[in-house]
């Protein structure tokens, strides 16, 4: 069938414990995401076969949707009145997702690409080797040997560069002798995506003892990275080697109409088409419960990282060891001791399945999720750079600025839209408390969007993507993102109170607001999804919008289902040290923008 | 989805369970399928081979990696101890002759002429695994390992630090409730498996690796001992390898928070009893608790293992739950109503929830996802 023609879509994302299933279908002239169901995933005992989680989520569907979509354990297709479907696809990060181990020559130069490339691929980047990581070459070795990986990214050099170096880290695999994660029985896949003088070399080191299969350069020149052809290898391993030891995969990928993705791939797929059809840069975020994601298009380059052990439930704790509990402490608007609140995140990681049901016990999951996406947006820009080591030509204006290579991409200024993603965000009771939640951990400068994942169907829009990038993008916009509203805020500080910007809003109706913030001060204005106003800003001396200290602006701002939040608090956001100050401050703010229900005693909690 | 609650922790005076015991590389198994075993029996070995070493040794004797062969001393093959000379250059004049030595004892892999190095192996490790459990081999992977058949008195855990050991069962405090210090520890508990009650105070962990006790089951624990135990902050619940000199099995949670009494008891009727015990814990998709396993008997092998109660059959009225978070965390309860529609919480949240009955007779409203069912 012509992918245009497709007019009832299914996709299945099979997660480590929750496997998703979403009806799409085209109704009209659009196509719009209908009915969806969910089933525990199956991979492990008992079961230990994906199918059974996909059939009973699918199961759901049809007891939702009326329509008759199995017949028997097999998907009918295509789809003919009210039974069957056009096609069916499928992302996968069950049985611990893709993970790989990377090698490069230079760990700022190739190996970073390899990083990259594999990130890119969906991939959780297990260790980053180079011939200059600082660790002894038997420790390497030792670290190949240990680690059980799903396949080995090889990268280095330039084309006609350095040959023994990048056969030097062959050698080490080789003297390592890994092996694969799930079955021990086969050989392991090693990519090679590095000097094309070296391939001779490393074929005969390896070619005996793992998987082998070579690739163009990621990095053929120090100025250019070319990380698709590695990418593609890695997904057609994945598929190949991976997916197909996993328990029920290969009759899954008999019934899917295109090739199964891992899903933080099909994300970035979903969050890249979005930006380039838009024309915009974009940040997006899974925060999940063992890991966080971070996704960003900026000048069109897209980039992922993932926070292997930063997350909301398995991984809690991680975050609180890596922020430090000031830091989680300074978001909690009542004291509380420092035993109490150890005690109560790790009761949390031990079961991570409950919820919050006070109040004060939400507030400590979202400081806990501020400092998460905090910290993996810091590790998101130290990835998301451009190539180091390259040349640049530099005019004499150029010259007093100083700039180095392999600056972070990650401009804020520049960014347009924040999407958020992972039950923390998507079900926060309040919309304005995911709003806030983004806005603290990111401080966006100047004019930015910001939407919310409604029901994690990301992965299935960017495997849908592959196959059909208008439908894709149409039920994106339409079903999956919740437009919250827009942050305006300019970077800059000062003495809380001290005048900060003022503002002025036009409506299409000729309808004027307008006003002045202080420093310190936070606001919500009313303005719905689907409206659009003009809006005026004129920082105080101390603050820039984007133009300058003290330089106007205008744009265009869109609203949401939390409206438009100008926030003078300051960037960086200026926090009271002293605790009964902090704790007023983040009253003032809460109640600014309506964030939680009101509680008797607020302020204290022991 | 259909269930949501949290499958509640295993706690059964008699059960048969099996135990996959496997090999981390291929090997060769020393038992037969119907064989009794107890805890220490060795079932399989394996030889882990040993580190690499490389050693750059053009670079050292300051020659081309392609001419290399000919200035080693030692073949690829050969057995090298550590000190002895590998590879030397043979300058004009002898003062000036360069000698690679071997830094470890081991045998020469492999010699490189493209990069100029050297691989030396250490001897392989060898593996020797143990039953772990007292009871009937009822499986043999080959050169893979057994499944371990026993029936047993078993309790799960919460969380647990450290990996298999086993002792003879002690309970040390009068109650479920009462704080383990160093005084209830004395020097021929050496050995033992210590059940104390509501806490581990800090002390007590140093008095119990200083007697040599080979295990902590206790109540609860603060964090902030913990880190003082393990020397830096847990970051993610998979445990297991830690080396602390015991193992610690937490039965409630972190936070001062008594034995629950069913668990409490069952572990004060076996004491002088020799038990199997891990801390390994792994939270995360396949999860992995802690476990206390205490033999029956050799006599009283069942032809079926025990089937676990079904986690998807669901909570009943009636049931015993413990709340397993604020604002009632660690209080048990009776379920009194089911209500199938959704319910806002203090939060704003709608969830379906659970009507339950306090010890005291207070009923209060809890998310269904914030109790476990106290299972039999």
């Amino acid at each position: 069938m012509n992918p245009q023609d497709l007019r009832v879509i299914l996709a299945t994302d099979c997660g480590s414990t929750t496997t998703k299933a979403i009806l799409i279908e085209k109704r009209g002239e659009e196509y719009r995401q209908t009915y969806r169901g969910e089933a525990p995933t199956t991979v492990e005992a008992p079961f230990e076969d994906v199918t059974r989680g996909v059939l009973n989520a699918i199961q759901e569907v049809e007891e939702l949707s009326g329509r008759t979509i199995l017949d028997g354990e097999r998907i009918l297709t295509p789809a003919h009145g009210t039974s069957g479907v056009d096609i069916y696809l499928s992302t996968s990060s069950a049985g611990g997702g893709l993970q790989i181990v990377v090698a490069g020559v230079v760990k700022a130069m190739t190996a970073e690409s390899a990083q990259r490339c594999a990130l890119g691929a969906g991939a959780i980047v297990m260790d980053v080797l180079a011939t200059n990581d600082g660790r002894p070459s038997y420790e390497k070795i030792e670290r190949i040997r240990h680690l059980r990986p799903d396949m080995i990214l090889l990268a280095g050099g330039t084309d006609g560069g350095t040959v023994s170096h990048v056969v030097e880290i062959a050698e080490y695999i080789a003297a390592a002798d890994p092996k694969p994660r799930l079955d021990i029985g086969y050989r392991l896949p090693v990519i090679y995506a590095g000097n094309r003088e070296a391939r001779t070399q490393v074929q005969n080191i390896l070619g005996d003892r793992v998987a082998l299969s070579i690739t163009d350069n990621i990095r053929p020149t120090l100025e250019r990275e070319n990380l698709l052809p590695a990418r593609r290898q890695i997904h057609d391993l994945f598929l190949a080697h991976v997916m197909a030891q996993a328990p029920g995969y290969r009759k899954l990928m008999s019934w899917t109409g295109a090739p199964i993705i891992p899903t933080p791939a099909a994300v970035g797929m979903i969050i890249e088409a979005l930006a380039r059809r838009e024309g915009i840069n974009v940040l997006g975020v899974d925060i999940g419960g063992a890991t966080t994601d971070v996704f960003s298009v900026f000048q069109g380059i897209f980039n992922r990282t993932v926070s292997a052990n930063l997350g909301m439930s398995y991984s809690i704790a991680n975050v609180v060891a890596e922020a430090g509990l000031a830091n989680i402490h300074r978001w909690l608007p009542f004291t509380l001791d420092e035993q109490t609140l150890r005690n109560h995140i790790k009761n949390k990681m031990i079961r991570p399945t409950t919820i919050p049901q006070t109040v004060a016990d939400l507030q400590i999951e979202q400081a806990i999720a501020r400092e998460a996406l905090r910290l993996a947006l810091e590790q998101h820009k130290q990835l998301a750079v451009g190539l180091k080591g390259v040349q640049q030509e530099r005019s004499v204006a150029d010259a007093f600025e100083q700039r180095a290579s392999g600056q972070s991409l990650i401009d804020l200024f520049a960014l347009e839209l924040i999407i958020g993603s992972g039950g923390i965000l998507s079900h926060a009771p309040r919309r304005v408390q995911a709003m806030l939640m983004l806005i603290d951990a990111y401080e966006p400068l100047g004019i930015t969007q910001l939407a919310v994942d409604s029901i994690f169907m990301m992965p299935h829009l960017g495997v849908l993507s592959t196959v059909n990038l208008q439908a894709a993008t149409e039920v994106f916009v339409k079903d999956c993102l919740v437009p919250l509203g827009t942050c305006i805020a300019p970077s800059g500080t000062g003495k809380v109170g001290e005048r900060c910007f003022s503002y002025r809003l036009l409506f299409p109706d000729k309808r004027i607001i307008e006003g002045n913030l202080a420093l310190g001060d936070i606001r919500l204005l009313p303005l719905a999804p689907q409206q659009e106003a003009h809006i005026e800003l004129t920082p105080t001396r101390g603050f820039d919008f984007g133009a300058g200290k003290g330089k106007k602006i205008s744009g265009k701002v869109r609203g949401g289902v939390v409206g438009l939040i100008l926030d003078a608090r300051g960037r960086p956001l200026i926090m009271a040290r002293d605790e009964a100050t902090r704790v007023r401050q983040l009253h003032t703010w809460a109640q600014a923008v309506d964030l939680y229900p009101h509680q008797e005693g607020d302020g204290e909690r022991s | 989805m259909a269930h949501a609650y949290t499958p509640g922790l295993r706690v059964t005076p008699d059960i048969t369970i099996r135990k996959s015991r496997l090999l981390p590389i291929p090997g060769e198994v020393l038992v037969a399928p119907g064989q009794q075993v107890d805890a220490t029996t060795e079932v399989a070995h394996t030889a882990l081979p040993g580190r690499v070493y490389p050693v750059n040794v053009a670079n050292q004797l300051g020659i081309a990696p392609g001419a290399l062969p000919s200035y080693m001393i030692k073949r690829e093959g050969e057995a090298v101890q550590k000190g002895e000379p590998i590879a030397e250059n043979k300058p004009f004049i002898k003062w000036l002759q360069i000698q690679v030595r071997a830094p470890i004892s081991g045998v020469i892999e492999n010699i490189s002429t493209v990069t100029g190095q050297v691989f030396l192996r250490e001897p392989p490790t060898h593996i020797h695994l143990p039953a772990y459990l007292a009871g009937t081999v009822v499986e043999v992977i080959p050169s893979q390992g057994v499944v371990v058949e026993s029936r047993c008195a078993f309790i799960q855990g919460i969380f647990g630090i450290g990996g298999e050991t086993g002792g003879v069962i002690t309970v040390a405090v009068s109650s479920p409730d009462e704080v383990l210090t160093a005084n209830h520890l004395r020097a021929e508990h050496q050995g033992h498996i210590i059940v104390g009650g509501a806490l581990a105070h800090p002390e007590a962990f140093i008095r119990a690796r200083e007697i040599g006790v080979k295990a902590l089951v206790v109540g609860g624990v603060h964090d902030r001992d913990l880190k003082e135990v393990l020397g830096s902050d847990l970051g993610v619940a998979i445990t297991g390898t830690e080396q602390i000199g015991l193992t610690l099995i937490i039965t409630e949670g972190f936070g001062i928070i008594p034995m629950a009494r069913r668990t409490f008891a069952l572990l004060a009727a076996k004491a002088g009893q020799r038990a199997s015990c891990n801390g390994a814990t792994q939270i995360r998709a396949g999860v992995i608790r802690p476990e206390i396993v205490i033999p029956l008997g050799r006599s009283s092998v069942s032809p079926h293992p025990t089937p676990h109660a079904n986690p998807a059959g669901g909570i009943q009225v009636g049931d015993m739950i413990r709340i397993i978070r604020e604002p009632y965390f660690g209080r048990i309860a009776r379920v009194k109503a089911l209500p199938p529609e959704l319910q806002r919480l203090p939060t704003e949240s709608a969830v379906r929830v659970l009507v339950a009955t306090l010890s005291e007779g207070q009923d209060v409203v809890i998310p269904r996802a914030n109790v476990e069912r106290i299972e039999e």
